[in-house]
């Protein structure tokens, strides 16, 4: 592998893979664990919020039947659109909505709390901990290092703490709820829906080995190259006294080439994953609609409802 | 893994290729596309150029013409004969079938300017705005078209199928025919439409140009933040310890790793998804006022009150987002000094303050993050609600028009379809609103370093040759330096002279100058007054690379770099032989350690050395120095960090080495200083003495005073014998 001229073990410090990741996540969650009650709120809200959210297009779809069927009824001569029955449906419908809405603000305010107090307390506990550690430790790690931990890392936990748990309790919810609706719709619509399924898992798993050999390159280079950065910044006076300005610009540039090749091929393959799915799902689309027209042809589903698929 | 490799490699030769011959892409796009415009142009008889189209004409020319996108005559040019043709084929398409010109010139629009993004992105920095420009247009096109597409097809769903809405018409099509194709009649107009194929390759067409996007983006993501991180290095590498104080080596550090990253993020956030919100928006805008339904208002009204919605929650947010930054820095600064000041923290017993200061910046930075995310948790259910109801509205509000017989249902549910593209066209921009001013303060932080100017430029004609035949005689004469931005002088009226083959000490206490002396001989700062020649000519008219090659530099703290233990002796130049090595580490008292390790001279170095004990790295620079050959030695402290035995076997095995070298030592211990030809005793940045150390003893009482307080009367009586 090209290295550079300087070919040292790349320390990948502050990319290294958690070694033990569910030991990691058990360890988190024992940490979390203090906020039992307010993650428990956050649940119970994310679900509702996902529920109601999930109904509504049903609850909608309800509302064109209606309109639909009045309108032939009308065109047929026997009878009229029924405004008073259409606008309780949208009302109700109105009224899932704003719950919705509540619910969705209660679980986010209370798990910004959450992700916040959590980032205050392990960056308090780590200033203590600085003053606890053997004076060796810092000899065997940079400054840079430690301080990257203190407020980068601190940070990013923060960050995917209060987007993942959301979003993996949303998601989970929309799936099932999802699944519920179409199931009541037609259970053999439902089952070609899910024939896709395994389609799209092939791809996500294609695309996902391909473009995490990328990123493991790229953010072992990423930090190759802020390990240059920080030690020639550092050592900017031994660097000019010597004259190496050109050579470590040379080195730099080597790991900078990499860096680019690796970063734009891991952030163009996870790229590819949205246009594909959106492709499968049309498939997906495309097979429930002409399966829809058969069901309809032989007379066994309504036509409006199996829109909403 | 090895076929992976050629397959990527592969990929590389034949994009590289194709972007070296970007025509080849536009010819391979259009004839991928030629059928879908053969279909579209059957589906309006009588077309005409609509008025958006005639606009991005106008829009892609003035930018080649007016917009000055590049010095380089290069891109210019491809730029200017790029519209050329876009134009010609143009006005060709034109004439023969309007609806073809409409599609030839989308694509080849689309095809130039994202190519184009590419090849300037990857030739210039200063282009960069216009690279986000032109990726902006193209991704307009792209959409522009892909709605006019969309909207085509669900107009001519509408008119087929009268009564049920687009989607519906699948259904209705399959129950009705059957699964056969519709009849194909070719002498009256192309007629080719199949509504489940149709939809296939729509969604195909969609997916292919996304990728491309995708590919672009990431591209020129990339090819930015490559740039920035090239140029941001390159400069800094050229600055001198002025500019490096000026910023501080910390914050150039974050600046060239973290800011770049959060740039190049949202470089890639607004190519791939961010750029056509607006457009997104704007064109639902334009169609469902087209449809003449009557119910735009209910647009209007979301859009106010969406704009509404993020205009309040970022008047609320941005003042603390903004303070955010400023809370971070802090905080940075001070865990910085926490680390920094481990050893005198400890010693002082200074824990519980340090944690207190810690904690206030940790709670201030909490309280402003818990807020802005507070407010921004706002923004998605109110956002999901007002999307909600305005779909309910829609339903309400149409259902009494359907019943009046002014729309039908299918023009309600492409209604719906529009309004939702809207308000996630307007969803997008609020995302741009929140990633904007963060990557905006990480852009500003990133020219500032790249707009600094070097202060430090060699002269036209070095006066290299004329210093070539001297023996390293270093003179300073009524030298004044004052430190950037600081009023007082930091060092006056210094004058002396350093000759070859005698040791000039000095010595002084904690801040008196002495580094800030010796800075100043390698020119890592340039003398505010008087001046310091070598050999009889100032060293501000030699050429720097000439005047450090003859300085042997060892600095306070033993600084290594990644390598090996030979990578750092060997620091000095290619020139530097094994036997030199070898030397250089014997007399630093380096190869004991050096030979106890089983790969020896080959042993791995860490980064900044942290592998190797404080004083071995200090022994490997001093080592590093003394494999150059200099003619000049400076040492700048660099002895502290070793015990006094190996200081002083050093010192006796490098005065045996140094010989004919003029060798200038800082020290703190007067152990180190007492044998030097010539001590110059400091005091806050003035030479207070200069003489022997028997002279200084009896002239000097500053010096007096240090030596006192380090040797014992006994000692300070037998080093008065010994001379």
């Amino acid at each position: 592998m090209a290295e550079g001229r300087r070919n040292a073990r790349p320390r990948g410090r502050r990319f290294e893979k958690p070694k033990d990741f569910m030991g990691t996540i058990r360890k988190l969650l024992s940490y979390m664990g203090r906020y039992r009650i307010a993650v428990i709120i956050v649940m119970i809200f994310a679900v509702g919020s996902t529920i109601f959210n999930v109904i509504g297009p049903k609850i909608l779809g309800n509302a064109t039947t209606e309109l639909f069927n009045g309108l032939i009824a009308k065109i047929s001569g026997t009878g009229q659109i029924n405004f008073g029955k259409i606008g309780s449906i949208l009302l109700k419908l109105m009224g899932l909505y704003a719950c919705s809405m509540v619910f969705a603000f209660i679980q986010g305010w209370v798990m910004s709390g959450v992700s916040q107090k959590m980032c205050f307390r392990m960056r308090e506990e780590i200033s203590r901990k600085i003053n606890r550690m053997p004076l060796g430790y810092f000899e065997s790690n940079t400054v840079g290092d430690v301080l990257s931990r203190i407020t980068n890392d601190v940070d990013t936990l923060g960050q995917s703490l209060n987007q993942s748990i959301t979003q993996l309790i949303t998601s989970v919810c929309t799936l099932i709820g999802v699944l519920v609706m179409m199931l009541s719709i037609s259970p053999l619509m439902t089952l070609i829906t899910l024939i896709i399924l395994p389609v799209s898992i092939v791809l996500v798993a294609v695309i996902v080995k391909r473009s995490q050999k990328y990123f493991f390159a790229q953010q072992k280079y990423l930090g190759k190259i802020d390990g240059q950065i920080e030690e020639t910044f550092s050592g900017h006076n031994v660097v000019k006294a010597f004259n190496r300005e050109e050579t470590e610009l040379e080195a730099f540039r080597e790991t900078n080439d990499i860096l680019f090749e690796s970063g734009w091929k891991s952030q163009f393959f996870s790229g590819l994953m949205m246009p594909l799915m959106n492709f499968v799902s049309n498939l997906g689309y495309v097979a429930v609609a002409v399966a829809g027209a058969m069901l309809a042809a032989a007379g066994t589903i309504m036509i409006v409802p199996s829109c909403s698929m | 893994m090895s076929t992976i490799k050629e397959k990527a490699r592969t990929f590389d030769v034949v994009f590289d290729t194709l972007l070296r011959h970007p025509y080849i892409v536009i010819a391979l796009l259009c004839a991928l596309l030629l059928p879908f415009g053969f279909a579209q142009a059957s589906q309006i008889a009588e077309g005409h150029i609509a008025f958006e189209e005639l606009l991005w004409l106008f829009g892609m020319v003035a930018l080649t013409l007016f917009g000055k996108p590049s010095k380089s005559f290069k891109i210019n040019l491809y730029l200017l004969l790029s519209s050329a043709v876009m134009i010609l084929l143009f006005s060709l398409m034109v004439s023969e079938n309007p609806q073809h010109a409409q599609m030839m010139f989308i694509l080849v629009g689309v095809g130039i300017f994202q190519l184009g993004a590419v090849m300037v992105a990857e030739k210039s920095l200063k282009t960069d705005r216009l690279i986000l420009l032109m990726m902006v247009l193209g991704v307009v096109v792209r959409y522009c078209y892909v709605l006019r597409y969309d909207y085509t097809q669900l107009q001519h769903d509408v008119g087929s199928f009268e009564g049920t809405h687009g989607h519906a018409s699948y259904i209705m099509y399959w129950y009705e025919n059957g699964l056969k194709l519709p009849d194909f009649d070719v002498s009256t107009r192309w007629q080719f439409y199949h509504p489940p194929l149709h939809h296939l390759l729509m969604a195909l067409l969609m997916s292919v140009t996304a990728v491309l996007t995708g590919l672009l983006a990431s591209r020129v993501s990339a090819g930015v933040g490559r740039r920035l991180r090239e140029s941001i290095y390159e400069k800094v590498m050229k600055f001198t310890n002025a500019e490096m104080e000026k910023f501080s080596t910390a914050s150039l550090i974050t600046r060239s790793t973290n800011d770049i990253q959060q740039v190049q993020f949202v470089i890639v956030m607004l190519l791939r998804m961010v750029a056509y919100a607006p457009i997104l928006a704007a064109f639902g805008i334009v169609k469902v006022i087209r449809t003449r339904s009557g119910m735009s208002w209910i647009i209007v009204v979301a859009v106010i009150a969406l704009s509404a919605l993020i205009g309040i929650l970022l008047a609320v947010a941005m003042p603390k987002f903004k303070k955010m930054q400023t809370l971070v820095d802090r905080l940075n600064l001070v865990s910085r000094e926490l680390l920094t000041g481990i050893m005198p923290i400890r010693a002082f017993s200074r824990e519980a303050h340090e944690e207190k200061r810690f904690e206030k910046a940790s709670r201030d930075l909490y309280e402003t993050q818990l807020f802005t995310n507070r407010t921004m948790s706002i923004m998605m259910p109110v956002m999901m609600f007002i999307m909600n109801g305005v779909s309910v509205l829609i339903v309400w509000v149409g259902a009494g028009r359907v019943d009046l017989g002014t729309i039908q249902v299918g023009d309600l549910t492409a209604f719906v379809t529009y309004s939702m593209v809207i308000v996630i066209g307007f969803l997008m921009m609020s995302m741009v609103s929140i990633l904007l001013p963060r990557a905006g303060i990480a852009a500003d932080r990133i020219a500032e370093v790249l707009d600094t100017p070097v202060s430090l430029i060699d002269p036209d004609q070095p006066r290299d040759g004329e210093a070539r035949e001297g023996s390293g005689r270093l003179a300073f004469q009524d030298v004044q330096f004052t430190y950037p931005g600081a009023e007082a002088p930091a060092l006056a009226d210094i004058s002396f002279t350093a000759s070859p083959g005698e040791v000039t000490a000095i010595i002084g206490s904690t801040g008196c100058g002495k580094t800030t002396l010796v800075n100043l001989i390698p020119r890592f700062f340039d003398v505010t007054q008087g001046q310091i020649t070598l050999d009889g000519v100032d060293i501000r008219q030699l050429s720097q690379k000439y005047l450090r090659d003859q300085i042997g530099y060892v600095p306070q703290k033993g600084m290594l770099f990644t390598g090996t233990i030979e990578s750092n002796i060997k620091y000095g130049g290619d020139q530097i032989t094994d036997e030199d090595m070898k030397e250089a580490a014997r007399i630093a008292q380096a190869e004991e350690f050096i030979l106890e390790k089983k790969e020896g001279y080959g042993y791995d170095i860490a980064q900044e050395g942290a592998n190797v004990s404080g004083g071995q790295r200090q022994r490997l620079s001093i080592a590093r120095a003394i494999a150059k050959h200099p003619k000049i030695y400076v040492f700048d402290d660099s002895f502290s960090a070793l015990d006094y035995k190996t200081d002083l076997v050093l010192r006796t095995e490098l005065m045996k080495y140094t010989g004919d070298s003029t060798v200038i030592i800082v020290a703190q211990r007067i152990s180190t200083v007492l044998h030097a030809d010539k001590i110059l005793c400091m005091e806050e940045g003035r030479i207070v003495g200069q003489g022997t150390h028997e002279e200084l003893m009896k002239s000097c009482p500053t010096y007096r005073e240090i030596a006192q307080s380090q040797l014992s009367e006994a000692e300070l009586a037998s080093m008065g014998g010994e001379d």
